[in-house]
C-alpha cells in the first residue's frame, strides 16, 4: 500500500462500485475531491509547522537584512528559563480554569432552565446568544469603555445592585480585580455557547428514562445525580474542550480589554507571544515559543479526547 | 394516566425557570443595548460623566462613522461655503467640517469580499473532501480527521508567524486573496467534520440507483447529494462566515490597508480628539446586524455548527 | 511529491493575482500616518497639492496605540501601501538602517531644501540617523512634545485658591516644578465641584504600546534619568538608567498615579485622557500638544476655561517627551516622482503657514518664529517653551525591544505597585543590557 492518503482512497473503494463507474474513475475524483483540501492545508499548515520548527533554531529576525545563524537549542532554554513565559502560562491557566468554570456553571443551569420549555423559551434562548455573535476584538474594546469607573456602565450597576461605590474600585486597574475583568467579559461572552450545548445533552436524554426512574420512586434530586447528570456528561465535556481550546489561543478579546496589563498580570501567552514575534520582531525565539505552545495545546487535547472517548464508551 | 406525564414539568416550575432565564436575558443584553444606545448619544453624551440613560438621539455617531473630518479652524471659517447636506450640517454643528469619506464602507467591503469568498470556497473543498471521506473506505480514517480538527487548535499567533513570512515571499501580504486563502484553510477543519456528518446521513443508496442508471459518479455527486445536503451545506456556510467575519488576530497581522477587514478597524474609529465611541457604537452595530439576521434564521442548526458537527439532533 | 508541484502552482497562481491587485493601486499617491486631528487637517492641507499637480491623493491613517505595529508591519513586510509615511521618531533607526526609507539629502541639496531652517531639536528627533549625523531620512512634518492642561476656572475660584493656599503656604497656579504639579493633583482628588467629584490628573498609564513610558519619562528626565553615559551609550547604562534620580523621578511618578489620578485611570493614554479631561473629570491633564487646537474649541472646557504649561522642571532640570514625527519617502513606492514633489511642496514656507493654520504643528522656524504667532493662540507659548525642551527615546533599529521591557517594568511598579522602583529600573537596566549584547552593541 503506498503512503499517499489519496491512493489509499481510491485503493480502498470497492471495486464492485468502481467498475459501475463510467467517466473519470475513482482514483481521480479522490484526487479531485479531497486534493485541494489537501493541498491547502499543507500550504496553510503543515508546510508552515515545518518552517516554524526549523526557524526555532535560529536567530533570525524578520525585520533584519543580516545572515540567519543556528544556535541550537538556546530559544528554547531562554523561553523556558524566562520568568515572564511561566507569568504568562500562569495568567492563562488562570483565565481558562475560571471562565471554564463560570461558563459551565452558569450555562448548564441555564440550559437545565429553558429545557423546562417555559411559553417563549424559543425566543429567550436566542437572545440569550447574542453576544457571542459580536468581534471579540470589538467586545474587548467596548468594554474597556463599560469598565470605567467614571463613564462606565458596569461600575454603576453594580453600585446599584450591591451598593458598592462605583468609584471605590476599577475592575482593569486594580491588581486584584483585573484577571477577574477578563473572566467577566469572556463568561458574558461565551456562557451561552456552553448552554447551547448543555441544551443539546439534555434534550438527548429520552424521556422513558425518567419514566422508568420514577416507577421506581427515585426522587427526583437522585434522579438529577444518577440520570441527568452522567447522561450529559459528554456535552458538557465537550463544552469544555472547546472552550480550552478557544480560550488557550485566546487573544483579540484581551488585547483590547487590557493590553496585558496591569503590569502583566493578563499577559496571556498569546499576547506574550505577539509582541515577541511582531514587534520585538525575534521570530526565531517566537517560532521556539510557538512550538512550544503547540506541543502543549495538542498534548492537553489528545489526553483530554482520550477521556472524552473513555466517558462516550461507558 | 392519560395525559399526564413525569417528565413534563409543573406550572410552578416552568414559572420558575422562565422567570431565571428571563432575568439572565436582561443582565446579559445590557451591554449590548448600551452599545446600540452609544451609536445615537452625541460624542459629549457618550463620555458624560456620570453616565446618561436618558439622552437626546443623535446621529452624528454614524455621520462620524462614514466620514472624517476636521475642526472648523478660525483661518477656515471665512473660505469654508454653507454646508449643502444633511451630514455635513451635522458636522458643522459639532464644529467640524467633512474632509472625505472614512474607510468604514471599504473595511466593511472588504470583510463581504474576504468572508463569502473564504466561505464560498471553504464550502466547495470542503463539500468535495466531505463527500470521499464519507463514500470512500480511508484507512486512517478518524486520524486524517483528528489531523484536519487539530489544525485548528493552534492558536492563530503561532500560525501568522511563519504565515507573514510566506506571504511576504509570494507578495500575499496586505491582499484580499491571502487573507481569502488564509481564512478558508482555517474553515476548512469545520466544514469537512461537518459535511461530512451531513453527507454521513443521506442513504448511499440514492447514489447507487444513479449510478445503475447511467450516471457518472461526478454527476451522482452533484443531481443526488448536492440538494440532499443543501440544509447542511447552507448551515455549516453560517459557521465559516461567522469565523471569517469577526476575526481579528489574522487581520491585525497580515493586513494593513488594502485587505483590512472590519475587526481590527472598528476599535479604531478616531474622531476629532479622542476616541470616537458613539461612531464605534454605530460601527460595531451595523457590523453585528447580518451575523444577528442569521442567528435568528438558522437558530435551529446552531448546534450543530458550533459543536464541530459532535451533536446530532 | 506531487503535493509540492501543486503548492507551487498555488503560490504562483496567487502571486500574479496579487501583482495584478497591487497595480490597480497605482497612480493615486498614498500617505500613511496615524488617525488623528492633524492628519484630518492635513487631507484638508493636501487638496492643494492635489489641485496644482493633479495628483489624486489617498490617506491610510491608523491609529496610535496600533500605529507603530501596523505600520513597521507594513515597512517589514516589504508592502506597497503606503509611497510617503509620516512615521514617529524612534523608527527612524530601523528604517534607516533597513532600508525602508529613502535617504533624502540628495533630493535636499537639489530642491534648496535646508534643515537649518527647521527647529534643530526636530530635525535631531525626526529626520537624523545616525543622530548627530547630517544624514536625513525624513523632513520634520509634525512637531509634537507631551505638555499640560489646567481647567483654569477652577484654579482661579477664589475659595480653592484660598484653601490651597493655607494647605500648601503658596498660590495655586501653574505648578513651578512636579512636586508642586503633585501637591495640586492630590488637592483636587476627590474634591466636589459643583456636585460632581473630580481628580488631581489624567496621565499617560496605558500598557500596550508606549503610553506608560512616553509619561513617566517626563518625570524621570527631569530627576536624572539618563539612556546612558552620553559617551558611551550602549556600554554603560548602570548609574545612568537607574540612578538615585530617576528612582526619586519614578517614585513621584508613581505617588501621582497612587494620589492623585482618577479611579481607574491605568490603562490611558491619548483619547482617554482627552475624554477625562473633556467630561470634567480631571483638573489637569498630560498630553502631547496636538490635542491643545481641540481642547481650545471644546465648548464645555474650551476657551478661557483652559491653561497651558510645558513639563514643570524637577531636580535636574527641565525636560519633555519629544512626539511628532518626519514624513519620508518608502523605499518601496511605484510612485517616487509623486512622493518627492509632495515632500517638495510641504516644505514650501506658505505651505507650512497654512499647515499650522489648518489645525497642523509646522517645525520650520520661519513659522514659529514669526512675529506674533506666540500669542496667536491661547496655547502657542506653551507650546515654544516645551519645544525647547525635548528629549527623545530610543530610536535604535532594536527601539521596540527597548520599549517593551519598559512598557512593562514601569507598569508593573507603577500601575500593578509590585516591587521598588530601584528594582523596576535595575531590572530595566538588565533587559536593556540584554539587547544590546544581542544587537552585538556591547
Amino acid at each position: 500500500m503506498s503512503g499517499n492518503p489519496i491512493d489509499r482512497v481510491a485503493e480502498a473503494t470497492p471495486p464492485a462500485i468502481a467498475n459501475k463507474v463510467r467517466g473519470l474513475s475513482d482514483r481521480a475524483i479522490a484526487w479531485l475531491f479531497v486534493g485541494p483540501s489537501i493541498v491547502l492545508l499543507l500550504a496553510v499548515n503543515i508546510f508552515p509547522l515545518i518552517w516554524t520548527i526549523n526557524l526555532s533554531f535560529t536567530n533570525f529576525k524578520a525585520n533584519r537584512l543580516r545572515d540567519v545563524e543556528y544556535i541550537g537549542t538556546r530559544n528554547y532554554e531562554r523561553i523556558l528559563t524566562d520568568a515572564d513565559t511561566w507569568n504568562s502560562m500562569q495568567a492563562t491557566a488562570h483565565f481558562l480554569f475560571w471562565t471554564i468554570f463560570f461558563q459551565v456553571l452558569i450555562g448548564f443551569t441555564l440550559a437545565y432552565l429553558i429545557n423546562k420549555k417555559f411559553k417563549g423559551n424559543d425566543m429567550w434562548t436566542t437572545i440569550i446568544v447574542l453576544p457571542m455573535m459580536l468581534s471579540p476584538a470589538v467586545v474587548g474594546n467596548f468594554w474597556t469603555f463599560l469598565y470605567q469607573p467614571q463613564i462606565g456602565l458596569f461600575n454603576y450597576v453594580v453600585e446599584f445592585f450591591t451598593g458598592i461605590e462605583s468609584s471605590s474600585f476599577s475592575m482593569i486597574g486594580d491588581v486584584n480585580l483585573a484577571p477577574w475583568s477578563i473572566v467577566i467579559v469572556d463568561t458574558w461572552m461565551w456562557t451561552p455557547f456552553v448552554m447551547l450545548i448543555c441544551l443539546a445533552g439534555l434534550r438527548s436524554i429520552p424521556d422513558s428514562i425518567y419514566e422508568a426512574a420514577e416507577c421506581d420512586r427515585a426522587s427526583k434530586w437522585r434522579q438529577f445525580w444518577t440520570l441527568t447528570i452522567p447522561m450529559a456528561l459528554p456535552f458538557l465535556m465537550l463544552a469544555v474542550l472547546f472552550r480550552g481550546i478557544e480560550n488557550f489561543k485566546m487573544f483579540d478579546l484581551v488585547v483590547q480589554l487590557t493590553g496585558g496589563g496591569p503590569g502583566s498580570l493578563t499577559t496571556l501567552t498569546s499576547i506574550d507571544l505577539k509582541r515577541e514575534a511582531f514587534e520585538k520582531w525575534r521570530t526565531g525565539y517566537a517560532s521556539a515559543y510557538a512550538v512550544i505552545l503547540f506541543v502543549t495545546v495538542f498534548g492537553l487535547a489528545s489526553i483530554y479526547v482520550k477521556a472524552l472517548n473513555k466517558v462516550k464508551e461507558r | 394516566m392519560s395525559g399526564f406525564s413525569v417528565t413534563e414539568p409543573s406550572k410552578r416550575q416552568k414559572w420558575i425557570a422562565g422567570l431565571l432565564v428571563i432575568t439572565y436575558a436582561m443582565v446579559t443584553l445590557l451591554p449590548l443595548l448600551w452599545i446600540i444606545a452609544t451609536g445615537f448619544k452625541s460624542p459629549e453624551d457618550a463620555i458624560s460623566y456620570p453616565p446618561k440613560v436618558v439622552f437626546t438621539p443623535s446621529v452624528e455617531g454614524y455621520v462620524n462613522l462614514f466620514t472624517s473630518r476636521t475642526r472648523v479652524t478660525s483661518s477656515m471659517e471665512e473660505t469654508l461655503a454653507p454646508p449643502e447636506t444633511w451630514y455635513e450640517e451635522v458636522a458643522r454643528d459639532a464644529g467640524t467640517t467633512i474632509v472625505g469619506p472614512s474607510r468604514y464602507g471599504q473595511r466593511f467591503l472588504n470583510s463581504v469580499v474576504i468572508g463569502f469568498g473564504s466561505t464560498f470556497l471553504a464550502i466547495v473543498f470542503g463539500t468535495s473532501a466531505a463527500y470521499a471521506f464519507s463514500r470512500f473506505k480511508v484507512p486512517l480514517k478518524d486520524d486524517l480527521l483528528f489531523f484536519i480538527l487539530s489544525t485548528r487548535m493552534m492558536p492563530p499567533i503561532a500560525v501568522a508567524i511563519p504565515m507573514f513570512l510566506m506571504f511576504r515571499e509570494l507578495g500575499l501580504n496586505d491582499t484580499k486573496l491571502g487573507m481569502i486563502l488564509l481564512y478558508t484553510a482555517v474553515n476548512l477543519s469545520l466544514s469537512v467534520w461537518l459535511l461530512k456528518g451531513f453527507i454521513d446521513e443521506i442513504p448511499f443508496e440514492y447514489e447507487e440507483a444513479a449510478l445503475i442508471d447511467g450516471y457518472t459518479r461526478f454527476q451522482a455527486f452533484y443531481k443526488v447529494v448536492l440538494p440532499q445536503a443543501a440544509t447542511g451545506i447552507a448551515s455549516t456556510a453560517i459557521f465559516c462566515l461567522i469565523f471569517a467575519w469577526n476575526e481579528y488576530a489574522f487581520a491585525v497581522l497580515l493586513t494593513s490597508g488594502n485587505a483590512q477587514t472590519a475587526p481590527p478597524f472598528i476599535p479604531t474609529i478616531i474622531g476629532v480628539g479622542g476616541q470616537d465611541w458613539p461612531a464605534v457604537a454605530a460601527g460595531a452595530t451595523i457590523f453585528l446586524i447580518p451575523v444577528m439576521i442569521f442567528t435568528i434564521l438558522l437558530r435551529k442548526h446552531l448546534l450543530r455548527g458550533i459543536t464541530f458537527g459532535a451533536v446530532r439532533k | 511529491m506531487k503535493a509540492s508541484k501543486l503548492l507551487m502552482a498555488t503560490a504562483l497562481t496567487a502571486a500574479t493575482v496579487s501583482g495584478a491587485n497591487s497595480a490597480a493601486a497605482e497612480g493615486a499617491l498614498t500617505l500613511c500616518w496615524a488617525a488623528w486631528d492633524p492628519a484630518n487637517a492635513l487631507v484638508e492641507l493636501s487638496k492643494g497639492f492635489e489641485a496644482e499637480t493633479n495628483t489624486d491623493m489617498s490617506f491610510e491613517f491608523v491609529p496610535w496605540p496600533n500605529f507603530a505595529d501596523r505600520m513597521l508591519n507594513e515597512l517589514n513586510s516589504n508592502g506597497t501601501l503606503c509611497d510617503l509615511l509620516i512615521g514617529d521618531s524612534q523608527w527612524i533607526g530601523g528604517a534607516a538602517e533597513n532600508g525602508n526609507y529613502v535617504k533624502l539629502n540628495d533630493f535636499f541639496d537639489q530642491e534648496g531644501i535646508s534643515m537649518d531652517d527647521f527647529i534643530p531639536a526636530t530635525v535631531t528627533g525626526y529626520a537624523e540617523w545616525p543622530k548627530g549625523t547630517p544624514n536625513y531620512w525624513a523632513l520634520p512634518a509634525y512637531a509634537d512634545v507631551v505638555g499640560w492642561t489646567y481647567r483654569r476656572d477652577w484654579f482661579e475660584r477664589a475659595d480653592l485658591q484660598a484653601e490651597f493656599k493655607e494647605t500648601y503656604g503658596y498660590d495655586l497656579g501653574v505648578p513651578a516644578d512636579l512636586e508642586q504639579l503633585v501637591d495640586i493633583a492630590q488637592f483636587f482628588q476627590g474634591r466636589d465641584i459643583d456636585g460632581t467629584t473630580v481628580y488631581g490628573a489624567a496621565i499617560y498609564t496605558e500598557r500596550g504600546s508606549e503610553g506608560i513610558t512616553m509619561g513617566v519619562t517626563n518625570a524621570l528626565y527631569n530627576y536624572g534619568f539618563q539612556y546612558g553615559n552620553p559617551e558611551n551609550p550602549y556600554g554603560e547604562l548602570e548609574g545612568f538608567v537607574n540612578n538615585a534620580g530617576a528612582v526619586a523621578g519614578l517614585e513621584l511618578y508613581k505617588e501621582l498615579y497612587d494620589t492623585g489620578t482618577p479611579p481607574g485611570s491605568s490603562n490611558w493614554y491619548m483619547g482617554e485622557n482627552i475624554d477625562a479631561y473633556k467630561s470634567g473629570q480631571v483638573a489637569m491633564q498630560m498630553n502631547f500638544a496636538f490635542i491643545w487646537p481641540g481642547v481650545n474649541a471644546d465648548p464645555n472646557v474650551g476657551g478661557d476655561n483652559t491653561g497651558y504649561f510645558a513639563n514643570p522642571t524637577g531636580p535636574a532640570g527641565q525636560f519633555a517627551q519629544l512626539g511628532g514625527q518626519g514624513i519620508s519617502v518608502v523605499a518601496n513606492t511605484d510612485n517616487m516622482e509623486a512622493a518627492m514633489a509632495y515632500i517638495k511642496w510641504f516644505a514650501q514656507a506658505e505651505v507650512q503657514a497654512q499647515w499650522t493654520a489648518m489645525g497642523g504643528a509646522s517645525a520650520m522656524r520661519a513659522v514659529v518664529e514669526a512675529e506674533g504667532f506666540a500669542d496667536k493662540e491661547p496655547y502657542n507659548q506653551a507650546f515654544l517653551d516645551s519645544m525647547a525642551i525635548v528629549k527623545d527615546f530610543w530610536a535604535e533599529p532594536s527601539y521596540a525591544s527597548l520599549l517593551l521591557p519598559m512598557q512593562s517594568r514601569m507598569h508593573n511598579y507603577v500601575i500593578a505597585g509590585q516591587g521598588t522602583a530601584q528594582e523596576a529600573l535595575d531590572g530595566l537596566v538588565a533587559d536593556w543590557v540584554e539587547v544590546f549584547e544581542d544587537e552585538g552593541l556591547r
